[in-house]
């Protein structure tokens, strides 16, 4: 396999100092490459932490609190209980059984790999961001903070946010592009009807970027009683961390689901990468198993050559929202606008933990285009009975052109990190459908 | 003594705060710029902060993020940033210029090139908003080998135990941001900041210009009473919203006014 081959003949992380390698590898080699970030919240190159310094003091004391909490079995035990009575977790391990056989039927012979679903969309509120939600909810309470913050494309995040600010009987207000107000109306009405405040944010393009600078304002002028629950794996550290640990549980999940499925690991992960938190959650757990290939699926929108949300493929590094991270931007270092088909991805940045891995190797990153992502939206809720969310349908659009170039013995495991439901009225506009 | 040092030490010498204004580079557009800091010099600013517009100012609020915004709407980039500042020091050579941005910007082709547009331009020192102490080796070393001062902020959430961090590494002048906040109309209690600037004078020797939510002459001359310095923005860049590429006189007697109750500090007290 190809991709496979590709980083095992790279860097490998455990490799005994040998010939083949200089000093410098060895020595800028992580022993795991689950150890990342560093104290500084570095993870290579990328992350650490780019913010004012207003907001420096409380980040800090974010991460002390962070440390002494992963550190606490009580923290843990609470966090998994809530996973399981009021998330449904553990979701299940789907064998996709129709969509492997078609796949297979169009491969050559003795070709076509066996496809398995995360199924991340049977959770409460129908996506992984409550994973990471309910994480940030225990952690703002532990600080004492009874008024948190988060930003939202979609609302896919609002309304997880929202829903744990109920649950935690805590103050919540969701900033929202104004133009996604407009175009997200039922999430915009779910926030509302959790007890949410939705502030629509009329700066910038008004999308996802500028509500995160917004939330970021909001936060500087009141961190003395505010939580910012940032919705992916993004941001100054401790953020892309903590929010990684959180979605880990996916990972974690489907490694002991597969073991028991199949006995064995998989061969290959498939996941969306937006800001790139259920990718990371999904992936993590498995880094240092080399023999275990990972494909984030990037959003090219209309193509590489147009309008997309690619910020590895089309993207340079720079420093936004308080990471170092690749970036869509000029040769000024002035950012650009994204696009994509799916406003969960429509994001001009992307997780540092994804831009080290995407350096070192370790990780394959693959464009997929809006044409492409909406064919397997259909495709996946014909062959399964799963409508998929446009994000996870981009993974979907991998892996049925993956799978087929691979023998029938392989296993590929594609987080489904959301349901199609809010997505309906985008692909019927899309398809030209009237309602 | 450096343009930045002699210019704190004059106005010392003349019993009064140093006025720093800011503006956007490229507000409303390039070539307005010019005629736009002379004005400042004109009316009496003793220090020119001069903004390097991004696309996303998460620091800044409505008033200043317009700015940037209708600074890149006209077209402005990074060189003629570098040639504003050029020009601005052959037509002031006693004027110190800050430039005063965003990271990614100011960092996308390399600290070390930044650091040497900077010196090439005359450009005495940088203020990045968001490179706290813990980013230093993203832009400190650099500006430092260059001679270009890095000045830092202090902020009301740093406390007696971070202050030290904030100052290792501080040059030129320290900017106490006096509220919790963005950018804009918010401000602080004076007797908050009375406290605040003691604390600053006695942890370190360089001068301490007070910033954010400074809007016109009368609270000007109050924080001019115990600061060496006194920030004013928002309120200048108001005037260039209004006004566009005619500001140049409005922004003139505007600066005149806070110049003038700086002066009669000594009268006032
Ligand atoms: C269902 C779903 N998948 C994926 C994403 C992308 O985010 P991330 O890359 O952080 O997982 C989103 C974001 O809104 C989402 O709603």
């Amino acid at each position: 396999m190809a991709l496979i081959a590709s980083f095992s003949s790279k860097r490998t992380p455990n490799s005994v100092p040998g010939k083949t390698e200089t000093m410098t590898d060895i020595i800028s080699l992580p022993n795991s490459l689950r150890s990342q970030p560093d104290a500084n919240g570095h993870f290579g190159a990328f992350g650490g932490r780019y913010v004012a310094e207003t907001l420096m003091p409380l980040i800090l004391e974010l991460e002390k609190v962070y440390k002494t909490a992963k550190a606490d079995p009580a923290f843990d035990a609470e966090f998994a209980e809530l996973m399981r009575s009021y998330v449904g977790r553990p979701n299940p391990l789907y064998y996709a059984g129709r969509l492997t056989e078609a796949l297979r039927a169009k491969a050559q012979p003795g070709k076509g790999a066996k496809i398995y679903l995360k199924r991340e969309e049977l959770n409460h509120t129908g996506a992984h961001k409550i994973n990471n939600c309910i994480g940030q909810a225990l952690l703002a309470r532990r600080m004492g903070k009874k008024k948190v913050i988060a930003e939202t494309g979609a609302g896919q995040h609002g309304v997880a946010t929202a829903t744990v600010a109920a649950l935690f009987g805590m103050e919540c207000k969701i900033f929202m592009g104004a133009k996604d107000v407009e175009r997200q109306k039922p999430n915009v009405f779910r926030m509302k009807l959790l007890g949410a405040e939705v502030i629509p944010v009329h700066s910038g393009s008004s999308t996802l970027k500028d509500s995160m600078n917004d939330a970021l304002r909001y936060w500087v002028s009141n961190v003395h009683d505010t939580f910012y629950i940032i919705g992916t794996a993004a941001g100054p550290h401790p953020y892309p961390e903590l929010v990684r640990d959180f979605q880990s549980i996916i990972g974690k999940e489907t490694r002991a689901q597969i073991m028991e499925a199949e006995g064995r690991l998989p061969d290959m992960l498939i996941a969306p990468v937006g800001g790139g938190s259920n990718a990371i959650g999904l992936f993590h757990p498995f880094l240092d198993d080399l023999e275990v290939a990972m494909i984030g699926v990037e959003a090219a929108g209309e193509g590489l050559d147009g309008k997309h949300a690619a910020s590895l493929a089309g993207g340079v590094s720079g420093i936004l929202h308080g990471n170092r991270t690749y970036l869509l931007q000029d040769e000024d270092g002035q950012i650009t606008e994204a696009h994509s088909i799916s406003a969960g991805l429509d994001y001009p940045g992307i997780g540092p933990e994804h831009s080290w891995l995407h350096e070192i190797g370790r990780v394959q990153y693959m464009p997929i285009r809006d044409d492409e992502a909406l064919t397997s939206f259909q495709t996946l809720s014909k062959l399964e009975g799963i409508i998929p969310a446009l994000e996870s349908a981009h993974a979907v659009a991998a892996a049925e052109q993956i799978a087929p170039t691979l023998d029938a013995d392989k296993i590929i495991v594609i987080n489904l990190s959301g349901r199609g439901d809010k997505d309906i009225f985008t692909v019927a506009d899309a398809l030209g459908v009237e309602m | 003594m450096d343009r930045l040092a002699s210019r704190f030490a004059v106005c010392k010498s003349q019993g009064r705060a140093a006025l720093i204004t800011f503006v956007t580079a490229g507000d409303p557009d390039v070539a307005a710029t010019p005629a736009i800091l002379d004005a400042l010099v004109a009316g009496g600013a003793d220090i020119i902060e001069l903004g390097m517009p991004f696309t996303d100012p998460m620091a800044d609020g409505p008033a200043i993020e317009l700015a940037n915004l209708r600074s890149l709407g006209s077209g402005t980039k990074t060189k003629h940033i570098f040639a504003l500042a050029a020009d601005f020091r052959a037509r002031h050579p006693d004027t110190p210029l800050i430039l005063m941005g965003y990271a990614n910007p100011m960092l996308i082709r390399g600290g070390d090139w930044f650091a040497d547009q900077c010196k090439a331009a005359g450009v005495d020192g940088v203020i990045c908003v968001d490179a706290p102490p813990e980013e230093d080796a993203e832009i400190g070393p650099a500006l430092r080998a260059a001679g270009v001062h890095l000045v830092r902020l202090a902020t009301p959430t740093t406390d007696a135990a971070r202050l030290p961090t904030v100052l290792n590494g501080a040059s030129g002048f320290l900017y106490y941001v006096s509220v919790a906040g963005i950018t804009g109309k918010q401000s602080a209690a004076q007797a908050s900041i009375e406290i605040a600037v003691a604390k600053l004078k006695a942890a370190t020797d360089l001068p301490i210009a007070v910033g954010f939510g400074v809007r016109g002459p009368e609270q000007a001359a109050a924080i001019g009473r115990i600061a060496d310095g006194v920030v004013v923005g928002s309120a200048i860049v108001d005037i260039i919203g209004s006004h566009g590429d005619a500001a140049a006189p409005f922004v003139q007697t505007f600066v005149a006014a806070l110049r003038d109750a700086l002066h009669i500090r000594e009268t006032a007290a």
